[in-house]
């Protein structure tokens, strides 16, 4: 042990001397290290934005549709929407449930003077702006008298906002949508990207019996949003949800559902373990690229005991042990490699923080992934390192000596 | 190195070295070259020995054994009475560390390395703390009169200066013995009476020298010729000093 430190200042004297080779040597670590490191640090911001942006579904959200999965799929008679009273039924009958925010959806085009803009009509209750945590900016929402009177009245969002009145203030002005005049009572908060790229502020709300009454001209419920309460577990709310719903719509025995309940919170979960696979698939193979590095590690410092052969001899006629110049090759690797990783971390932090942002993912610092990295290049050093310094110990002085 | 009872230095005339029917081959079977065919060869502690012969003699061959760098094949090798011949290879490297110092006729500096660096390697190995290891490197390079030139590399010295590196090298951990193979093989005659100068002054501080030449006018300096032929020492001349 007491060889240790004057064999690290020979390894850094050895690695000063060639600096140029030294550097050829640790690219593929070097590289390797960056790969992984980069590749895992990006995969965990995008999945933290996965996370992020499902949660800008609203959180404790259930979703409840009619119809299976995504679409409304298969043949047979399209199952039938839902109606205010499933929602008067899921809020007052489930327990847990905070509100339940009913939704019909109709699509036109919004007109005020010369300005025109096509966007998405969504019915519901004031009980949306609470299930989806969503704040007007100016203005109120729906009063339950306006609600009930199915009144010309509506809430628009940022982009419809920008896109009718400009800069103008919108508060008590009235537009057009379709055949019906519409006052402005309120604008909402902007939201930005939703989850799957569409845009949250391109919308009009509008009390649901307005919509139903003047625009889709039936008395559906084309999706419900079910906000639960944090202390429910939400797959026992799902399930209550369920066992309602298939009474309600008449569904016995082992018939399948005709509705679905999205669990955002599941969801999540889904999408956040299908980014970690992604991103562990990247970094193994980045991880092939440093078992490359450590390769070319070999091959260099065999390249090296070969070339210093003759060293090696001075240093055995001297009175060097084999141990101690297989220790001083093996350090001279494992310094190389250490050298290498601390650089591929360097230029890996470099590139995560300046590519993060060009990918919209966060930048995420992940301590423990670079710790592995580091460990796992000195780890390289001595697998690498070992063959090469132990065919130096083994040379013969009188050979060594000998050798031009 | 005090407390090493090996390392008391022996009373000047006693059998340091001592060949007994030393033989050495290479190769094997029709193949096989005998080099040395049973040498018997006595050294004594503070004597200057030459070893001189024809190439091919297996002079080289002998000052391998000497050296503790190579084994005979057959028969003993005492050095300080340890039978060097059954140690290991790394026990022979740790005698080499304690006891020898060695000079080569390619000189056999690290390249790149300045001279104090050279100089400071055999006190490396000897696990020397790194103020020890720089006064002692700095008293040996000045004792051969290099003191100024302890930062220039290989490069940056003659061949002379390069050679007494190489004693400073050898010396510096006060060795029994020094081993010069061909000092002055690459040096010409003034630089060669100047290393044989050097030679002779550490012979005086009590240091035994075993040098292999072929140059008489270098032997000259030695008190023990030792003349080698056909793998065989067959003729020793003592000469006053």
């Amino acid at each position: 042990m007491s060889m240790l430190g004057p064999t690290l200042l020979l390894a850094l004297r050895e690695i000063r001397r060639h600096l140029l080779r030294s550097f050829l040597t640790v690219l593929g670590i070097v590289i390797g290290v960056a790969a992984v490191v980069t590749m895992v640090t990006l995969g965990n911001g995008a999945t933290a934005a996965v996370r992020e942006q499902i949660s800008g579904l609203g959180v404790n959200i259930l979703q409840v549709r009619p119809g299976q999965g995504f679409g409304r799929g298969g043949g047979g008679p399209a199952p039938a929407d839902f109606d205010m009273d499933d929602v008067a039924a899921i809020r007052d009958q489930v327990a847990g449930v905070v509100v339940v925010a009913p939704l019909s959806q109709s699509s036109g085009t919004a007109v005020r003077n010369a300005a025109n803009w096509s966007t998405t009509v969504n019915g519901t209750t004031s009980d949306y702006f609470t299930a989806q945590q969503w704040d007007t900016s100016s203005g109120r929402t729906f009063s339950v008298a306006e609600e009930q009177a199915g009144k010309a009245v509506c809430v628009i969002g940022s982009t419809v906002q920008r896109n009718l009145f400009r800069s103008e203030d919108p508060l008590g002005q009235r537009f057009r949508l379709r055949d019906l005049s519409c006052e402005v009572i309120g604008t909402l908060m902007t939201r930005g990207q939703g989850g799957f790229g569409n845009d949250q502020d391109d919308v009009v709300l509008m009390p649901i019996k307005t919509v139903q009454r003047r625009m889709t001209g039936n008395r559906n419920v084309r999706l419900m949003m079910v906000k639960v309460d944090p202390a429910y577990d939400t797959t026992a709310v799902t399930a209550s949800i369920q066992s309602l719903l298939r009474e309600r719509r008449n569904i016995r025995g082992a018939k399948q559902d005709d509705f679905n309940i999205f669990d955002t919170a599941q969801i999540s979960q889904t999408l956040q373990g299908t980014t970690r696979i992604l991103t562990a698939l990247l970094g193994a193979v980045a991880a092939v690229s440093l078992l490359v590095g450590g390769i070319g590690i070999m091959n260099i410092m065999l390249v090296s005991v070969t070339e210093r052969t003759r060293e090696i001899g001075i240093r055995l006629a001297i009175g060097a042990v084999g141990r101690e110049v297989l220790l001083q090759f093996l350090v001279e690797a494992i310094v190389l490699a250490c050298l290498g990783g601390v650089i591929g971390l360097l230029l890996a932090l470099l590139a995560s923080w300046a590519v993060a942002p060009l990918l919209q993912v966060p930048f995420m610092f992940d301590v423990r992934i670079n710790v592995i990295a580091f460990v796992f290049s000195a780890l390289i050093g001595v697998i690498f390192g070992y063959f090469p310094a132990r065919r130096a110990a083994q040379l013969n002085p009188i050979d060594a000596l000998r050798h031009e | 190195m005090g407390d090493d009872p090996g390392a008391a230095r022996p009373a000047l005339g006693d059998p340091l070295i001592q060949l007994r029917g030393v033989t050495k081959t290479f190769g094997s079977g029709a193949a096989s070259f005998q080099a040395l065919r049973g040498v018997d060869f006595e050294v004594t502690a503070g004597d200057f020995v030459a070893v001189m012969g024809p190439s091919g003699s297996g002079k080289s061959t002998m000052m391998n054994i000497l050296g503790c760098l190579d084994v005979p094949t057959a028969g003993e090798f005492l050095f300080k009475g340890f039978h060097v011949e059954q140690l290991t290879r790394d026990e022979r490297a740790l005698l080499r560390r304690r006891y020898l110092g060695f000079v080569f006729q390619g000189f056999n500096l690290l390249a790149r390395t300045n001279a104090l660096e050279n100089v400071e390697l055999p006190l490396l190995y000897r696990g020397e703390k790194p103020r020890a290891r720089r006064e002692a490197a700095m008293g040996a390079l000045a004792q051969v009169g290099l003191a100024d030139w302890w930062d220039h590399t290989p490069a940056e010295l003659s061949g002379g200066q390069q050679q007494r590196v190489a004693i400073a090298r050898a010396i510096v951990t006060s060795p029994q013995v020094l081993l010069a193979d061909e000092p002055t093989g690459n040096l010409d005659t003034a630089r060669s009476l100047e290393i044989m100068e050097l030679l002779t002054r550490f012979n005086r501080t009590g240091i035994t020298i075993l040098m292999v030449t072929h140059e008489a006018e270098m032997a000259a300096y030695a008190h023990t010729v030792a003349h080698v032929r056909d793998g065989l020492v067959d003729q020793v001349e003592a000469r006053a000093p």
